[in-house]
């Protein structure tokens, strides 16, 4: 029964001060809020990306261009990665790779009097395999269209009506690509938005026709891409292209390479990484905010002690120990915090909604940071009101009841 | 009957200002037996506060011992005296002292919740004593809308809600006119009738009289200590 008085009071003190004590917890309400609000955003993040990596087969090396060394010394110039390199990775690697090079760029289309600016990649067939790309209307180009440098191009599922028909209209019909005709051999089936790499929006044409028909005779590929017959075999190789390629680029031995070759799952590490520190970053803001806050909830308090030292001074003389002053005013103190932190919880899944409408940009709110804001807000009353509490408690009763 | 309630011995109380040392109670050697009404008198200044607020385990004292119910008071822990002031001693104060946006019955339940007593037995309690002051029907009104007089009868039923072996009454009428006094001095004597025992603090004479002895402080030293009939004239 005392702790329901010590409630009683705790409320009645709030509610007799409704503006102040709203002010004195904003900063616990703000803090919460953002704490669940950005760590929402970052989960989010997270999420997308590893939606997208599983969307792209984690069973594939990216091989990049990297610096020319020179003695050991980083020179600044890149060394290219041709065809011949990916050539050699085919015909040397025993065929346990699927290679396919790649030059891209965007580029602009146009179909009858429509108009479009697209990315358009130069592959190898062996490149719809390695990410899942499956023909919808039409057929694949072959390895001999890309020997014979042909004029033929792969669509994207959402290609065709950019140009103002569809897929299935568009088959065996020319497209203007850069200004040449180009025959729609085929259109892929959708994939849905993957990040960064969009299949839906892009042109495929074989690699020979992008480096000598509308690239003007490019050497230098974007990157190569091998696709490992299964995940336990990346080591392996992961080897036999350092090998091939070190001997393609004469790179001696114990220099470092001047290419990069990166696996799915590096690509979801860095990214991680990034949005992990990302989100750190202003969850630690956000909890800085908090304490800042507790620090609002402190001061109020010892306002509210020195208003009512009579009333402790009258509560003592009729019995009240030190621990039940500690306690009213420790009470006091985590009530506010609470109240902060459950209207902060509300502003803060609020806001995350609202940025993942408005901002059109993923949140997911975690179960986890909820509690541990409120647990925190609870914890910052209990810090930041025990000083308060603790001189409320030690006040002598004849002393409190002088005060004037 | 009369056993021993308040013994003390060389009860000293000095407060320190700065350099100065202020000499508020300099030895005072007092016995209250039970149902006993007792005035300590005195001029403005004499210690008669320090006094009480002492007796009433409200301070401690700079030298000297105190035994309540044969107990030495300062012995105790700092728990024990709250136990004690919420149990053993009812304090009625010149300033009434009453929580300003509590109810008068909820005043009165304060030492009950202090006690641990439960809600219902607190209520019926706290609605007795209202009545016994003659409030009943003002039970649900806070202290700003009740007169001095009323007020100071609200302290009264909280000061008896644990049926104190003591009841102290720090010049009780001192903010009401004087037939309102006369008022507080009935209940209090019906009080004594019925074998409550009270320390009461006044400097006027016509309030003493209504108690049965006078304890006369002077400069912090008992000058005088008397019983009196009805009159005030010492037996
Ligand atoms: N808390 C205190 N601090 C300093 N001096 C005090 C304090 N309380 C009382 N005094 C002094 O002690 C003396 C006795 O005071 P008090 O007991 O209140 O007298 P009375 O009640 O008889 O008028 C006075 O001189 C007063 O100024
Ligand atoms: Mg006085």
């Amino acid at each position: 029964m005392l702790i329901k008085e010590i409630l009683r009071v705790a409320l009645t003190a709030i509610r007799a001060n409704v503006l102040r004590s709203f002010l004195t917890t904003l900063g616990i309400i703000i803090g919460v809020s953002a704490v669940i609000a950005m760590v929402a955003l970052g989960e989010g993040a997270q999420r997308r990306i590893e939606e997208q990596i599983s969307k792209m087969g984690t069973n594939v090396l990216t091989i990049r261009a990297g610096q020319r060394h020179w003695g050991g010394v980083a020179t600044g110039e890149t060394e290219d990665l041709t065809v011949e390199d990916a050539e050699a990775l085919r015909d040397r690697s025993g065929g346990t790779l699927s290679i396919s090079p790649e030059l891209s760029s965007r580029v602009q289309l146009a179909y009858l009097r429509w108009n479009s600016n697209n990315q358009v990649r130069g592959v190898w067939p062996e490149y719809f395999g390695m990410y899942n790309l499956n023909i919808e209307h039409g057929e694949m180009f072959d390895q001999g269209h890309v020997q014979g440098r042909r004029r033929v191009a792969i669509l994207g599922s959402a290609v065709a009506e950019e140009l103002g028909t569809t897929g299935s209209l568009l088959v065996g019909n020319k497209i203007q690509i850069r200004g040449q005709p180009f025959e729609v051999l085929g259109v892929l089936e959708e994939k849905g938005d993957a990040g960064w790499f969009r299949p839906d929006d892009e042109v495929f044409i074989p690699t020979s026709t992008a480096q000598f028909r509308v690239f003007g005779g490019r050497r230098r590929l974007s990157s190569i891409y091998a696709q490992v017959s299964s995940t336990n075999a990346m080591d392996a190789a992961f080897a036999d292209i350092d090998r091939i390629l070190r001997r393609e680029h004469k790179v001696r031995p114990g220099d470092n390479a001047d290419f990069s070759i990166r696996n799915a799952s590096d690509l979801i590490g860095a990214f991680t990484a990034t949005t992990q520190t990302f989100t750190m970053l202003l969850a630690g803001i956000a909890a800085i905010s908090l304490i800042v806050g507790g620090i609002g909830i402190m001061n109020i308090m010892l306002v509210s002690v020195t208003e009512r030292t009579r009333e402790i001074g009258i509560r003592k003389a009729l019995g009240a120990t030190k621990k039940a002053i500690l306690f009213q005013f420790l009470i006091e103190a985590l009530v506010l915090c609470f109240m902060g932190g459950i209207l902060g919880v509300i502003v803060g899944v609020g806001g995350a909604e609202v940025l993942s409408r408005i901002a059109n940009w993923d949140t997911v709110v975690v179960p986890e940071a909820v509690l541990t804001a409120l647990g925190f807000s609870a914890g910052i009353g209990l810090f930041f009101g025990i000083w308060p509490a603790q001189r409320a408690a030690k006040l002598n009763p004849i002393d409190a009841l002088r005060y004037e | 009957m009369s056993e021993l309630i308040i013994q003390t011995d060389g009860l000293k109380k000095y407060y320190i200002l700065g350099s100065e040392t202020v000499r508020a109670l300099r030895g005072v050697n007092i016995e209250i037996n039970s149902g006993e009404f007792v005035s300590i008198m005195g001029p403005s200044g004499s210690g008669k506060s320090t006094l009480m607020n002492l007796i009433g385990c409200l301070d401690t004292p700079t030298e000297g011992q105190y035994w309540l119910n044969g107990i030495q008071v300062s012995d105790l822990s700092d728990d024990d005296l709250a136990r004690i002031r919420n149990q053993e001693i009812g304090f009625v104060f010149q300033t009434f002292n009453l929580l300003p946006r509590a109810t008068a019955l909820h005043n009165v339940e304060l030492p009950l919740i202090y006690a641990g007593v439960g809600a219902k037995e607190r209520r019926q309690r706290a609605k007795e004593k209202l009545e016994l002051v003659k409030l009943g029907d003002r039970m649900d009104h806070r202290p700003p809308e009740l007169s001095g007089g009323q007020r100071q009868r609200v302290a009264v039923a909280r000061a008896l809600i644990n049926n104190p072996a003591l009841l102290l009454a720090d010049e009780p009428t001192g903010n009401l006119d004087s037939v309102t006094g006369e008022e507080m001095m009935a209940v209090l004597v019906d009080l004594n009738n019925s074998g409550q025992t009270i320390v009461l603090v006044t400097h006027e004479k016509d309030i003493a009289a209504y108690s049965k002895r006078q304890i006369h402080l002077h400069d912090g030293i008992v000058s005088k200590d008397f019983l009196h009939d009805k009159a005030g004239v010492q037996a």
